[in-house]
């Protein structure tokens, strides 16, 4: 029940936003379906954690220990930022009432899309799915309507649907395999089954066409080139959606397709995983001593940690595929804290350029320490959780043997932490330029900031028992 | 096609996929806006006619949807969203604007199709499946030579129209290696491609009011400095 609740509340919410009392109510109710989502979504992963799945509608919805993940991070990340959005969009200037009440349906409409990913059983309907997160985004990033935002949505879309067109072919091509091998239902227990039984030669070109076409969504180097566009030019709410959940949602697919490949005879995904995944973390981290927006600076890093969650996936076994499943949560957490963090920066300093901003402690206290929280949350830096989940990560490649690749990527985890903490140093601390004006904060954003900062604090010092569960079932889904 | 159970039917679908293809380097090669929407339609109507063969080929009324959906999104409801999205002065202005000159286009195009018939290759060596011998190579080229003119074009509409001749070509080889799509696989393709270009058309007209240009490929603001 909690699994179709889950999908039908942003609907009605999304109906509500645009009828004409939206007008006024439309963030209220946008939170407040975000809250009751926030609620069961929990419920259903403690659920999934102990008894492996949870299934609804006649096996239509399911959710396992990944799904139930990804499925909260997508809750946590769709509440916190409609708060940031009451008063971040109440605050943007020049837009009329009709376009307020539309950003707050498409709000909706696209945490609906990111939450149906996970709990679509058949995998047909789930590349529906987010070929949908795409399509709801688009006018979410270009809503300030200025050249570069439309810019950015342009790029985004076209890209991003290229890219899912490639998928399209590449699951055509599994499902003829799973019709080969004679397994009839279309899931990933389904394709997992039939792998074993399906010739190399199609199970091949379908992971490729899956792993370059969605990678493309994921920001996967070097079809990245749209991702720091869309996620510097989108609302800062949007932003923190977009790269802190939208691309882990499409990275879950990925993943899923680890233990199918590796069901399979002599074929092997790692050495594809791990390739894409350094080679993402090796030019995110050049791009990101050289950037100059701060804006653009947080979206590198979303490349980055993508690149690090599939190295965990493709370095193989439990203990890595723990701290790949707990590497997405920090992520999640983070990122979206980081953007609200910037929203709130640009909102008081009106720009996003990194070099015309100095002495934000002193100008704006909240803002300058919401950076520098999130910039040493989302570099790494103890006592957070990105950084236990980074240990647990290089760890697990030393054990595997993987000198190489954990060598490698160690030194650019290094070098993008000094990168990151660098910049955001210059940003926070020094003198001001005079006659800086500094605008106020709405309530709202202060808000979330206090919210969001509860679960970045805690998940690093102490993981409650049910999120250890939880991410245990995640990384077993994995074929850890 | 020798050994072929349906020798007439495979000939036609042969002879429907070489022409496929041509209106794929069509959109490639042409210079004005409108004739590459008007090659779009027919791509998509030779799509139907091999979705109609394979139909009657193989008994698959799942086939005589995907063909019907076709003719009803592609050929009626694209280019009426089109003209209600995109204004009409961006529809007929004469399209001179390209990365590339048309025959080295059209070489490169050449390359793409070998390319093409080189990937499908170990897939047909693989599974013996009747007409995807035809109707795969040619599905992938058509997929490179719309995604080759997405990268060619700098206007916002050929831009799209390579997206859907992508498209076009993901399921022109999808009509052979899964004849009996599922339901849902037809649903995506009645819902998803009008929405795709309903979204981008608004996107254009947005860019167009705001810039007073739809020169996409120009648009370059936003980049590494």
């Amino acid at each position: 029940m909690e699994l179709v609740a889950i999908l039908f509340i942003p609907a009605l919410a999304s109906v509500l936003s645009l009828l004409p009392f939206g007008r006024r109510y439309a963030a209220p109710i946008t939170a407040v379906a975000a809250a009751v989502v926030l609620v069961l979504a929990p419920s259903v992963a403690v659920q999934a954690a102990h008894t492996g799945r949870v299934d609804a509608l006649n096996g239509w919805l399911t959710c396992d220990g990944l799904a139930a993940l990804v499925l909260v991070l997508v809750a946590l990340v769709g509440f916190t930022a409609a708060i940031f959005s009451w008063g971040y969009i109440a605050n943007r200037a020049g837009h009329a009432e009709h376009e307020v009440q539309r950003y707050y349906s498409l709000y909706n409409l696209f945490v609906l899309s990111m939450l149906a990913v996970p709990l679509l059983a058949n995998v047909a309907l789930m590349w529906i799915a987010i070929e949908l997160t795409t399509l709801l985004s688009a006018f979410l990033v270009g809503y300030e309507d200025t050249a570069e935002a439309l810019e950015a949505a342009w790029k985004y879309v076209m890209l991003t649907t290229l890219g899912a067109v490639l998928a399209l072919l590449g699951f055509l091509i599994l499902y003829w395999g799973s019709r080969v091998a004679g397994i009839e239902p279309f899931t990933w227990l389904g394709l997992i089954a039939a792998a074993p039984h399906m010739p190399p030669a199609l199970l091949w070109p379908a992971f490729l066409l899956i792993l370059v076409g969605f990678g493309t969504k994921v920001g996967l180097v070097p079809m990245h080139t749209w991702l720091p566009d869309a996620h510097s030019q989108a609302p800062a709410s949007i932003c923190a959606l977009l790269s802190g959940v939208e691309t882990t949602t499409v990275l879950y697919v990925i993943l899923r397709l680890f233990p199918v490949v590796g069901s399979a005879h002599g074929l092997d995904a790692r050495p594809w995983f791990i390739g894409f995944g350094l080679l993402s973390v090796g030019i995110a981290t050049l791009l990101l001593i050289y950037v100059r927006d701060f804006k653009r600076m947080f979206a590198f890093s979303t490349v980055e940690h993508m690149g690090i969650i599939l190295v965990a996936a493709g370095l193989g076994g439990a203990e890595a595929h723990l701290g790949a499943a707990y590497q997405m949560t920090g992520h999640a957490i983070a990122k979206s804290f980081c953007f609200f963090a910037a929203g709130i920066t640009v909102m008081t300093v009106g720009t996003q350029d990194i070099a015309s901003v100095r002495g934000l402690i002193r100008s704006s206290p909240l803002a300058a320490l919401a950076l520098v929280a999130g910039g040493f949350a989302i570099a790494g830096a103890p006592p957070f959780a990105i950084f236990v989940s980074e240990l647990a990560i290089l760890k697990a490649g030393i054990a595997g043997g993987q000198y190489i690749v954990v060598a490698v990527l160690a030194f650019f985890v290094v070098i993008a932490f000094c990168a990151v903490m660098f910049h955001v140093n210059r940003m926070a601390f020094g003198t001001p330029d005079a006659g800086t004006t500094v605008l106020a904060t709405p309530a709202s954003c202060k808000a979330t900031l206090a919210l969001a900062a509860i679960p970045l604090i805690v998940i690093g010092i102490y993981v409650p028992t049910p999120l250890q569960d939880l991410l245990r079932a995640a990384a077993a889904a994995m074929g850890g | 096609m020798d050994g072929s159970p349906f020798p007439v039917i495979a000939a036609l679908d042969a002879l429907t996929g070489a022409l496929f293809l041509l209106t794929a380097l069509g959109v490639v090669a042409t210079r004005q806006v409108l004739a590459s929407l008007q090659l779009f339609i027919l791509q998509s109507l030779l799509l139907t006619l091999s979705a109609v063969l394979l139909g009657i080929a193989l008994g698959s009324v799942h086939l005589f949807a995907v063909a019907g959906i076709t003719i009803a999104t592609k050929t009626l409801l694209i280019p009426w969203l089109l003209q209600r999205t995109v204004s009409a002065d961006v529809y007929r202005t004469r399209e001179i604007e390209r990365v590339l000159n048309i025959p080295s286009s059209l070489l490169l195009s050449a390359v793409l199709i070998v390319l093409a018939y080189v990937i499908a290759s170990p897939i047909l060596n693989a599974v013996e499946v009747p007409f995807a011998a035809v109707n795969l190579p040619l599905g992938m080229a058509a997929i490179f030579l719309g995604a080759f003119t997405i990268v060619v074009r700098r206007e916002a509409v050929p831009q799209l129209l390579g997206l859907l001749a992508v498209e076009n070509g993901v399921f022109f080889a999808g009509i052979a290696i899964v004849p009996n799509l599922p339901v849902i696989a037809e649903l995506a393709a009645a819902v998803d491609v009008p929405v795709v270009v309903l979204v981008i058309g608004l996107l254009t007209r947005r860019i167009y009011r705001r810039l007073g240009t739809t020169s996409v490929g120009q648009l370059a603001a936003l980049r590494e400095h």
